[in-house]
């Protein structure tokens, strides 16, 4: 049994027993709560370098699912144990695996009290996150899917501020009725699946070959393709399903947070590329002008929002739904360009905006307040803390030699190619970007230090500058060397963008072909 | 050696950077302030002067080519993105068009950071100071050496991101933040039609770099098969870029702003080097720009009307730096108007010179404030002369250089714009760039006198401290003189040589025409009314009248003059003083209503949307809560509930599959 067979498994149960061990241990020793963090930061950072062999062993050369498990598991339902990651998930796993040791760091004084519960429940959703990534198997995803959301809940609910059990039930009741969806357009997938074919499977490219009937939203592949849609875009956020994510960011703690709009997100946009377009090819053509369109707002709508924003975290969280918008862009363009962006932009939002809501937290746990206002002139007071922020902030508009330049341009140059105005609508994204970060920036960091309390803040502490500094060779790394993440997708991607093309093509004996903006 | 020119400033950042600006190394070895100060300086000027006599021993290279320039020295260090069919490389292209600008960014460049030590001495954040400076001058260098579109982007933003930090350098102060960021904004609209015409030329060129785009411009066959809008199109797009980077009307409103930077700044990046980024994009594009004759008038209008709109505005300016800045805007203009007139090499020789004396005029403008001990109005000025006499009289030679005065480096590259445009039959372009001639003329030496001539008038107390500068920074003010007075040998009109008998004429026309379109003997066909020597005659004339309207109004007075005709006079001046409202109006017409959308999304989001939404919500709360007493807060209901379902679900397929199977 060699590693390379089971390094999915390993990466989904390695966390997932280091939750049980964290669970039990108490009972056979006293452990301080320093310990508990200390054991559950070396567990996610030897996961992270399990996951490593993932990267570097992954063959960028192939377009198929590699590290390939399968294990028959409901045998009469067709449903298996079945995992792969391929060039889309590859680095989703990776982002996942990076960014819970950062997570687990930032919490140190993020988190009152609970501590054993708390990184059971995180390292639990890593392995959530990681399954969900991986799984190749319809009810397999579903599940992990479905596990994502429990962690998720407990996180915001119990060490959430003030108003969390609203905040948490609004992000269960959106995302679980969006799922709740789903998992009905899967079983009526399954049928369909059966009916046709004669056997019975949950293997999603089984259920891709499935084919809908198609005529208007109303029929069956419309439905199930509408249930499918609202879930992922529940996920995303994409506009207007996106005011969960407002208040679920403004009460998570800072950990929630981090892996909300780092990974969570990821999930929906994911799953778009995974399952909504392969499957409903013909839906798909049809309403691209809505997606799109839907993607579009969300870009402009998001940034002037955040705009508005007093609380320096809400700001970052609308942030996100405009960034989010542009990855949907690109995705629903669906050529080369477009998904290579979107998925690099996947990564690249996650440490982004990762660290800007870690920078968030490390100010809201010394001054407890995350309103703008109540700052200023911190660049003085706490320089370090001002400069990776500044690093983060220009990520996050896509300044090129960081990494946000690299998917922005690639998404932006492959909507070009399908259309001229889609290209200028998205890349406003870019001015107002500026717009409001800076705007941010300059009311926190620059000016005099109008509030007497701020002068006595400390700067940056070991710990922290240590968590940042990953997060900024990262971000680094991938806007000036992008090579060996771009290689490692590049094949799948131009499979899955070669298939639905064919499949359009056959779509378009059909349904008329949409009308293209250009001039 | 190529990738050298641009490596050791980023190196200098990194070193001043990483040890110093951060404290580091006052902490780990307990370096005082003065002895890191001192490495700071050294190793950001020895960054800069490195790339600067790697970029004069690349350029021998090429001048030692026959003929000079032919051969184009290119270097590739890796790929950066490869996507399908695009591909871009992170590569230099050292032609003779890039060789001119990095020797004017390093040397120039070198100058000034040589004066800065000087000029920041007593600056608290002398190592954050030096760091910027340095990763301006490597964003610079990515810039003009790149080769390719996205390396120019790099570049462009890059120094755009210096530019940012720098004006907003004392970031204690809200206005020059505001500044900064005003900048950075107005810059990103450029950057947006820029990035636009990135895409269309992948799309119709099928790659970005240099070579391929440009031979595909040189293939008749190519380009008949392209439509004129096509080319208009992209011209058009990378023009906007130009237009932000440049500070063409309407974008030019934050290089004003931009004066909040320290005075060293003003003069490298707002007046010698980045903002003539669109000068150097058009020449380099001038294959694509010369295919479009109506992107080509588009450039001339905005910029003649740009370079004579902000003369009007330098006219009625009391901050010393304000003059300069809008005298730096028109001058922009300027060097715009010959690039649409097709003279793309006689912008880059004006690009050069006014390198010379611009920066020569804000470093003495530094100097002065510095004497002043931060006095910038020049009401509170004159007799400075005496004072300060190298600051003075370097300023002298400056303000008569950029009036054209004759035998002066501007002199002749603003006589080579002016004659192009004429023989082009632009006549109407041509009177434009005259009057404008005359406007910089009155304005500078204004400026000229009310700081240094006449009687003094500060107050005691700032005038017992008046002090010439240190030699740190005098002698780069004078070799910057030195320069402003020859640097017009570069280009020496062929018809002028002539008639003395001087063999080395034309030099830099000849150098550049290897990398750079050059219309050969356009220029010397004369359909029209005058000759070479009658439009010399023009715009000496044009000189003198504006130096001596300024002496007439200003010597003896040292004031505004009160002769006001009439009322219209009045409103005009007031019109000019304040900038002819443009701030304002874009206030007006673009700020506001963006704030109010922004609002009324802000407040559409939590009251429809969210509302909406919330209500749903509360309906299958409510239901849900009915159904199994789940309102009781106890959250794990909830989870009970929902894994409970997905048993429920998972048996019922179970039993129906078996049914089904």
């Amino acid at each position: 049994m060699s590693l390379d067979n089971n390094i999915l498994s390993l990466l989904i149960f390695f966390p997932l027993l280091g939750a049980v061990v964290l669970a039990v241990l108490p009972y056979f020793e006293k452990v301080s709560d320093y310990q508990l963090k200390a054991v559950a930061f070396v567990i996610t950072l030897v996961e992270f370098l399990i996951s490593l062999p993932l990267f570097f062993r992954f063959n960028g050369s192939l377009s198929t699912m590699q590290f390939e498990e399968k294990i028959p598991w409901l045998t009469d339902l067709g449903v298996s144990y079945h995992l792969g990651v391929d060039g889309l998930s590859l680095l989703l796993v990776l982002l996942t695996t990076f960014l819970f040791p950062i997570t687990v760091l930032c919490s140190w004084n993020a988190i009152r009290g609970g501590w054993r519960a708390f990184l059971c429940l995180t390292l639990f959703l890593e392995s959530a996150l990681i399954g969900t990534f991986a799984a190749l198997d319809m009810i397999l995803f579903f599940i992990f899917w479905e596990a994502v959301l429990i962690p998720m809940y407990f996180i915001i609910g119990i060490w959430g501020s003030a108003r969390r059990i609203y905040a948490a039930i609004k992000f269960f009741i959106y995302t679980a009725l969006g799922s709740g969806l789903m998992l009905v357009a899967i079983i009526y997938m399954y049928y369909a699946h059966i009916d046709q074919f004669g056997f019975a499977s949950m293997n999603l490219f089984d259920l891709q070959k499935t084919s809908l009937a198609f005529d208007g939203i109303l029929s069956p592949q419309g439905l199930v393709f509408l249930a499918f849609f609202l879930a992922f875009a529940i996920k995303v956020p994409m506009f207007p399903f996106h005011t969960w994510l407002p208040d679920a960011h403004v009460e998570a703690p800072t950990p929630g947070s981090v892996i909300l709009a780092g990974v969570l997100l990821k999930m929906g946009t994911y799953a778009v590329i995974r399952f909504l377009i392969p499957f409903f090819p013909e839906a798909i053509e049809a309403y691209t002008g809505v997606l799109i369109a839907l993607s579009i707002i969300g870009i402009i709508y998001g940034a002037m929002v955040a705009f508005m924003q007093t609380d320096l975290k809400k700001l970052v969280a609308y942030s996100s739904v405009s960034h989010m918008g542009l990855i949907m862009l690109g995705v629903f363009i669906f050529n080369l360009h477009g998904v290579q962006g979107g998925v690099y932009q996947m990564i690249g939002h996650g440490l982004s905006t990762g660290a800007l809501f870690i920078l968030v937290g490390m100010i809201y746990e010394r001054r407890h307040t995350k309103m703008i206002s109540e700052f200023g002139g911190l660049a003085k007071i706490m320089p370090i803390y001002a400069l990776f922020f500044m690093i983060a902030m220009l990520s996050s508009i896509g300044l090129p030699l960081l990494n946000g330049f690299i998917g922005e341009f690639l998404i932006l140059l492959g909507v070009f190619a399908e259309s001229y105005l889609y290209a200028a609508l998205g890349a406003t994204g870019l001015v107002l970007g500026a717009v409001y970060m800076l705007w941010a920036y300059q009311r926190v960091m620059f000016g005099p230090v109008v509030k007497k309390i701020n002068t006595g803040l400390k700067d940056l502490n070991p710990r922290e500058i240590a968590l940042m500094i990953p997060l900024a060779i990262m971000i680094f790394l991938m806007g000036i060397y992008p090579q060996p993440f771009l290689s490692k997708m590049e094949p799948t991607i131009t499979r899955m963008v070669d298939e639905a093309q064919q499949e359009a093509f056959r779509a378009d004996s059909t349904v008329p072909e949409i009308q293209k903006n250009r001039p | 050696m190529l990738a050298l020119i641009v490596l050791a400033p980023l190196a200098g950042a990194i070193f001043n950077g990483l040890f110093f600006a951060t404290g580091l190394s006052a902490k780990l070895t307990g370096t005082g302030r003065h002895t890191s100060d001192r490495i700071v300086g050294t190793v950001a000027c020895a960054a800069v002067l490195v790339s600067a006599l790697l970029s004069t021993r690349l350029f021998l290279d090429l001048l030692s080519q026959n003929p000079a320039g032919s051969e184009p020295i290119t270097t590739e260090l890796f790929t950066w993105m490869l996507s399908g069919t695009l591909n871009v490389s992170f590569e230099f292209l050292f032609d003779s068009l890039s060789a001119v600008m990095a020797l004017v960014v390093t040397w120039v460049g070198f100058l000034i950071h040589v004066y800065s030590i000087g000029y920041m001495h007593h600056d608290r954040c002398y190592a954050r100071y030096f760091t910027y400076l340095n990763i301006f001058v490597f964003f610079m260098l990515v810039l003009v050496l790149g080769n390719n579109f996205p390396m120019m982007f790099i570049g462009w933003e890059g120094v755009g991101l210096a530019s940012y930090l720098l004006i907003g350098f004392w970031y204690e102060d809200s206005f020059r933040v505001y500044a900064g960021r005003k900048a950075f904004v107005v810059n990103r609209i450029g950057d947006f039609g820029f990035i636009l015409g990135i895409f269309l030329i992948f799309t119709v060129f099928g790659s970005l770099n240099y070579q391929d785009v440009f031979s595909q411009l040189g293939d008749p066959a190519f380009v008949s098969g392209l439509s004129q809008s096509l080319i208009t199109a992209m011209a058009l797009l990378l023009f906007v870029g130009a237009v932000g980077k440049s500070a063409q009307f309407p974008l030019h409103v934050w290089l004003p702003d931009a004066m909040a930077g320290p005075t060293a700044v003003s003069a490298l990046i707002h007046a010698a080097t980045m903002v003539t980024a669109g000068v150097y994009m058009l020449s380099r594009c001038s294959p694509l720009f010369d295919l479009s004759p109506v992107a080509l008038n588009v450039v001339l209008i905005v910029a003649t009307f740009t370079a004579f709109f902000a003369a009007t505005i330098a006219i009625t300016q009391n901050d010393i730096k304000k003059v300069l800045a809008y005298s730096t805007v028109s001058q922009l203009g300027y060097m715009l108007m010959a690039a649409g007139a097709g003279a793309y090499v006689f912008s880059i020789f004006h690009l050069v010179t006014h390198a010379f004396f611009k920066a020569l005029l804000f470093l003495g403008a530094g100097s002065v404030i510095h004497a002043m001990a931060g006095e910038q109005d020049i009401r509170k000025m004159g007799g400075l002369r005496g004072m300060i006499p190298v600051t003075a009289i370097t300023f002298l030679v400056a303000t008569l250089a950029i009036s054209g005065f004759p035998l002066l480096s501007g002199f002749f590259s603003k006589d080579e714009i002016l004659a192009s445009l004429y023989s082009g039959g632009h006549t109407f372009f041509w009177a434009a760039g005259l009057l404008t001639a005359v406007l910089t003329a009155f304005y500078m030496t204004r400026l000229y006198v009310l700081t240094f001539e006449g009687a003094a008038r500060m107050d005691y107390r700032t005038k017992s401290r008046v002090h010439e500068s240190p030699a740190v920074m005098t002698v780069p003010l004078v070799i910057l003189a030195v320069l402003s007075v020859f640097g017009g040998l570069l280009g020496v009109p062929g018809f002028m040589g002539e008639s003395v008998g001087f063999h080395y004429t034309d030099l830099i026309k000849k150098f550049l025409s290897s990398s750079v379109v050059v219309h050969y003997g356009a220029e010397h066909a004369y359909s029209h009314y005058f000759g070479h020597w009658t439009l010399v005659g023009f715009s000496v004339l044009a000189a003198f009248t504006g130096i001596a309207g300024g002496i007439l109004l200003y010597y003896r007075r040292q004031r505004e003059p009160a002769l006001i005709p009439c009322q219209a006079a009045d409103a005009v001046r007031r019109g000019s003083f304040n900038k002819w409202y443009v701030d304002e109006i874009y206030d007006a017409v673009f700020v506001s209503p963006f704030n109010y959308i922004s609002e009324l999304c802000s407040d559409f989001d939590l009251s429809f949307i969210d509302r909406s939404l919330d209500g749903l919500s509360d309906f299958v709360r409510n239901l849900s809560g009915r159904l199994s007493a789940l309102q009781t807060g106890l959250l794990r209901y909830y989870v009970a509930a929902m894994v409970g379902g997905v048993v429920v679900i998972i048996v019922l397929i179970f039993i129906y599959g078996s049914m089904g199977s």
